[in-house]
């Protein structure tokens, strides 16, 4: 049989889509820039504007705040840094824990559901003052004082039944037959939750789990409310002394600048699975 | 005039090509099977004709309008076109009647009274009156695959579009299946099947296409294709279906 060789017509039809690709995209362009003059536009109209400028955006106090916002920021970044694997590990270990069938172990399964709802029901800010100001009260040998690691402790059991929640919704999608195909083996229950259930699971549950941390990221400034020197807590110094907010502004932008890269990433494995299926 | 015209139709994936220049010409109450090989091209064939791929060359007429022109509308070609696959593929939130009135009412803008007492009527005719209300796995494959062909047909298509319809269904279920068809048929419905029952295949076509590596390689009656095939890539994909006790 004959090569292929591309007809007139197809070549014309390669034209067409490739002039009406360039066009979907100019439009997008124009369409991007008239969205972004009239948002401006209605924001510099406004009564209010001339002084929300003076107080949110302003140059002077923005490069003055800078250097401080920034280095708090690190702590964020530090907090997010240790607290997230930890969260894995705590949620994972409670949602095999809530998947124990043994009735022996019923007081662990128990407890694991108990952590769930106590933890999702508090709001994490009541976490934070609870754990930040309630555990040092307690003085006990061995428990730290050190603010952030308080803070790491709080978010840690905040988040941890969140993501429990997430791997569970994971490991109950996988579907039954494929546990019937792993018992059947002769595998045991642990075996076949390592082998066979988890590795399915994780991998249909990373976008929620990126969405989490995302949410986790910013949550580090919640911190800020029992005191160690983080972005908005520094922000908040810079504010009070000069009654200017730009330095909240950088501290924003800061969070901004550190959660888009990972809502991009999410958006790439999301797209990435659905190519996988071959939609 | 035909209903269907492929114009020497080809297909790459990866830089393989799956369809290598297929011609075929389908007219008004024809059956026309396609049988072959895995992977010998049949169901990307179906699945150009219905758009769900995009041609790398040639050109589909249906109705004397080129399909594959970049220009067309799709949806506006696919509401001319059923299509049932071979995993059934109904959705499994609705029930049977509503899996069937979906597109009549959504893309061909039936009233919801007449959308359901035409699904009634073809429930009835093909003896699933009484699972209207079910859901899809409450019901048998041979039942499920029922319904996605009338859920095809209600939209009144005018060319079918069957996949490997039989393939996913127990034996004892797949009679169900292939008479549903034959009526189909006796109807004087226009259809492209691929099909690995030879025996069906040859009792229901009107014309047998052999595909072999993405050439249509041999195409005939079927009394011809499969007493006298003119190839001995066809004779021996024949043998080896014989032997396997499919036909």
């Amino acid at each position: 049989m004959s090569e292929w060789v591309k007809s007139e017509r197809q070549a014309e039809r390669e034209r067409f889509r490739r002039a009406h690709a360039r066009r979907s995209a100019s439009i997008a362009t124009v369409s991007t820039v008239v969205f972004i003059v009239l948002v401006v536009w209605v924001v510099t109209q406004s009564p209010g504007w001339p002084r929300v400028r003076e107080t949110f955006f302003d140059g002077e106090q923005f490069v003055k705040a800078l250097p401080d916002v920034l280095s708090g920021f690190l702590l964020n970044i530090k907090i997010f840094l240790i607290a997230e694997p930890l969260i894995l590990v705590v949620g994972l270990l409670v949602a095999l824990a809530r998947g124990i069938k043994t009735p022996a172990f019923f007081p662990i399964r128990a407890l694991a559901t108990l952590y769930t709802d106590v933890f999702r029901g508090v709001p994490t800010i009541l976490v934070i003052y609870l754990i930040g100001f309630g555990l040092p009260a307690l003085r006990l040998q061995g428990i730290p004082t050190d603010l952030a690691t308080l803070g790491i402790i709080a978010l840690t059991l905040s988040y941890g039944a969140y993501v429990a929640e997430v791997f569970r919704s994971g490991i109950e999608s996988i579907h039954p037959s494929q546990v019937a195909a792993a018992r059947s083996l002769g595998l045991s229950h642990a075996r076949t939750m390592r082998f066979v259930v988890l590795p399915q699971a994780t991998r249909r549950v990373v976008p929620p789990l990126l969405n989490d941390f995302v949410s986790l990221q910013k949550d580090t400034a919640l911190v800020a409310t029992i005191g160690p020197l983080e972005a908005l807590r520094q922000a908040q110094i810079h504010a009070a002394s000069t009654f200017n907010y730009t330095p909240y502004l950088v501290a924003a932008l800061l969070f901004i600048l550190l959660t888009i890269p990972m809502a991009r990433f999410t958006d790439h494995l999301a797209a990435r699975t659905r190519r996988r299926r071959g939609a | 005039m035909s209903v269907l015209t492929l114009e020497g139709v080809w297909k790459n994936f990866h830089g393989h090509s799956v369809l290598r220049g297929i011609d075929l010409e389908v007219r008004p109450h024809e059956v026309v099977s396609l049988i072959g090989a895995s992977g010998s091209g049949k169901s990307t064939l179906l699945r150009c004709v219905n758009l769900l791929e995009t041609v790398d060359d040639g050109a589909i007429y249906l109705d004397g309008e080129e399909i594959t022109d970049p220009r067309v509308d799709v949806d506006g070609v696919r509401k001319r076109l059923g299509i049932v696959f071979q995993a059934f593929n109904l959705f499994p939130h609705m029930t049977v009647l509503d899996n069937i009135t979906l597109a009549p009412r959504q893309v061909h803008g039936v009233p919801k009274a007449r959308a359901e007492e035409e699904a009634y009527g073809l429930l009835a005719r093909f003896g699933l009156a009484q699972k209207a209300n079910a859901y899809p796995d409450q019901l048998s494959g041979g039942q499920q695959q029922r319904v996605a062909i009338i859920r095809a047909l209600a939209t009144q298509p005018r060319l079918m579009l069957l996949d490997e319809v039989t393939s996913a269904l127990d034996p004892e279920l797949v009679l169900e299946v292939l008479g549903i068809i034959r009526e189909l048929k006796e109807s004087g419905m226009t259809m492209i099947l691929t099909t690995h029952e030879m025996g069906f295949c040859r009792d229901i076509s009107d014309t047998v296409c052999f595909l072999d590596g993405g050439v249509l390689l041999e195409k005939g009656p079927p009394e011809q294709i499969f007493t006298e095939p003119e190839h001995a890539r066809t004779r021996e994909f024949l043998r080896s279906v014989l032997e396997s006790g499919r036909f």
